[in-house]
């Protein structure tokens, strides 16, 4: 990846962050901590590496995402509105009732939406399964999958963890954002991962550790999970919950907060 | 069709079903030889996943295999399909509007010797919260191998609740079946008995005959879809004989029972009787003596009869 490449998907990824901040703003509530830890994964992923069609948002041999920390749906529609899946306008409608973008993803209201997730822990193993069926049907693609750091306190997780492993879905590359802060305080104190890498290679997948917010890192260590083609590949991301967010930036308050209009003019002023 | 065991045409209609369907795929939770599905695994050996005792993750494979173009059924026992994947089968299936065929087999008291831990009185129950849900129990092997070849297409996901071993045979093979629409086993004016599943409704046919022998003419519908409930032939026995006794291998405030005395009341308010589980947990124990402890019996059932048809007599 050159460095303009890179140059314009840094400036890709601020303005999904700005439409993210304004989509949860102008509702005045939401999960802007989660949201923020993500953009620059979910930039890289849809501005280079995933073959999706907007015109075909369903089309067979597409690659597919499973966000399954599903409650930062907000930076996936983002996201997806950057990439033309759906107008942009779509994201003043955030959570209002009759939305086509409810707080958790939904893929029967979302054009781009591959997987209706919100309940914690059940997204890599629907990621298995999309990967097994496009497996069994010939497809040459990639399912990518975005786990949390909290979520990974659901035993389902490493249920999957072993399946995956068990059935050598090297298309998967399954990324946990690890912004280390659970709900009620610091990952640490609530159900500490320890050595999460350990964990994950001990489970038989490919591990790398990367900064979540290094665009260049997270290209490269998605070049490398793509070769993995015997097993399923983890990418961790040392994210920090809020990132770029002026209000939620590192707090522990900022999974599911209110948005004053003065924070939101706030945070969208830092960011010009 | 060859005698055979509940489980076995199970097995054998998914193999049918595979032979003419690439995308049939069958999961199962490390009870693939206790659920019968060991033939399907050698005859399609790369549609067939064990995802070892792990029913979540099984459920959310089956949903994502599914979102990607395949049809799965996914077995395992009713208390762990119905109980532990509930929530997977919840949100990931139905809610995403993806359909999973799931099976829970060893309902209620067939559960035997596995006893208390494994015994679903509950399984109807908890799915029958779940909207558009196709809810099934078939109670021999001719209505099971037609229902769900059915269940397979329909474009809902749907719950099989499987008696795995035993052989029973109600119907001619040149029957047909439609989930959703119940059958009449036996004409009847005094009272309908309206059961369920592969040991109510044999009981239910002895003791029509048992009543018979003493002058009371009982019909027999056998429900094998609980939802969507056949209104239309609920409400057609209510009109005709006035009086109804549900039997089902579950609890019945949640179960058959409820659903069928839910709606006459609000439609055409007509006595019934829930005959099967009150408020309490299953126990270890062989087949027939389950029966007796729980009164599943054709003996119990026409004393209930009896109960419910001194009912329409009440305030007049």
């Amino acid at each position: 990846m050159d460095i303009n490449e890179t140059m314009h998907l840094s400036t890709t990824a601020k303005e999904i962050r700005m439409l993210t901040i304004d989509a949860i703003g102008n509702l005045g509530v939401g999960h802007i901590g989660g949201s923020m830890s993500i953009i620059e994964v979910l930039t890289v992923l849809y501005f280079r590496h995933m073959k999706v069609n907007v015109a075909d948002p369903k089309m067979p041999d597409r690659d597919k995402l499973v966000l399954s920390k599903g409650h930062a749906g907000p930076a996936l529609y983002a996201t997806l509105s950057k990439k033309g899946f759906f107008p942009v306008e779509w994201l003043d409608t955030l959570n209002k009732g009759g939305t086509n973008l409810p707080s958790h993803c939904d893929k029967n209201r979302t054009p781009g939406i591959d997987m209706t997730t919100g309940s914690l822990g059940q997204g890599l193993s629907a990621a298995i399964g999309l990967a097994l069926a496009d497996r069994m049907r010939g497809r040459k693609n990639n399912v990518y999958c975005i786990i949390g750091d909290g979520e990974s306190d659901e035993g389902q997780i490493w249920e999957a963890a072993m399946a995956a492993a068990h059935y050598n879905i090297g298309s998967l590359v399954t990324f946990t954002d690890y912004n280390k802060m659970n709900i009620d305080g610091y990952t640490k104190e609530i159900m500490n991962l320890d050595d999460l890498g350990a964990k994950w290679t001990a489970f038989n997948w490919h591990v790398q550790r990367v900064d979540g917010h290094d665009i260049t890192a997270i290209n490269n260590a998605v070049e490398a999970a793509k070769k993995e083609i015997d097993r399923p590949s983890m990418i961790i991301l040392d994210s920090i919950k809020g990132r770029g967010c002026s209000f939620a930036e590192g707090k522990l308050s900022s999974h599911n907060m209110p948005i004053s209009t003065e924070d939101w003019a706030q945070a969208v002023a830092a960011l010009t | 069709m060859k005698d055979k065991n509940m489980r076995d045409i199970y097995c054998d209609t998914l193999i049918e079903l595979a032979e003419q369907d690439k995308n049939i795929v069958v999961l199962d939770a490390d009870l693939m030889g206790a659920n019968g599905l060991g033939p399907f695994k050698v005859a399609f050996p790369k549609n067939f996943y064990n995802t070892g005792v792990a029913e979540a993750n099984m459920v959310g494979i089956a949903s994502g295999l599914s979102a990607g173009g395949m049809n799965p059924f996914a077995s395992s026992f009713a208390c762990f399909s119905a109980r532990r994947a509930f929530d997977q089968f919840f949100v990931s299936s139905n809610y995403a509007k993806i359909k999973v065929n799931l099976t829970g087999t060893d309902p209620g008291i067939s559960a035997a010797y596995n006893g208390g831990t494994h015994m679903t009185f509950e399984d109807l129950g908890i799915m029958r919260n779940v909207p558009n849900l196709v809810i099934y129990e078939p109670a021999d092997i001719v209505s099971l191998h037609a229902l769900v070849k059915e269940a397979a297409y329909t474009s809902k996901s749907t719950y099989l609740r499987l008696h795995r071993k035993g052989i029973n045979r109600l119907y001619n093979e040149s029957e047909t079946f439609t989930l959703g629409k119940g059958k009449v086993l036996r004409d009847g004016s005094d009272l309908t008995i309206i059961a369920t599943g592969f040991i109510m409704v044999q009981e239910a046919l002895k003791a029509a005959e048992l009543l018979a022998e003493t002058g009371v003419s009982a019909a027999v519908v056998d429900m094998h879809t609980i939802q969507p409930l056949d209104e239309d032939l609920v409400l057609q026995c209510a009109r005709k004989t006035g009086a109804i006794l549900t039997c089902e291998n579950h609890q019945v405030a949640t179960g058959l029972g409820s659903a069928v005395s839910g709606f006459l009341s609000e439609n055409y308010p007509t006595p019934v009787l829930r005959h099967g589980i009150r408020d309490e947990f299953g126990e270890v124990g062989n087949l027939s003596y389950l029966q007796e402890r729980f009164e599943f019996t054709s003996e119990k059932i026409a004393a209930k009869a009896i109960q419910v048809m001194q009912l329409k007599t009440v305030g007049v």
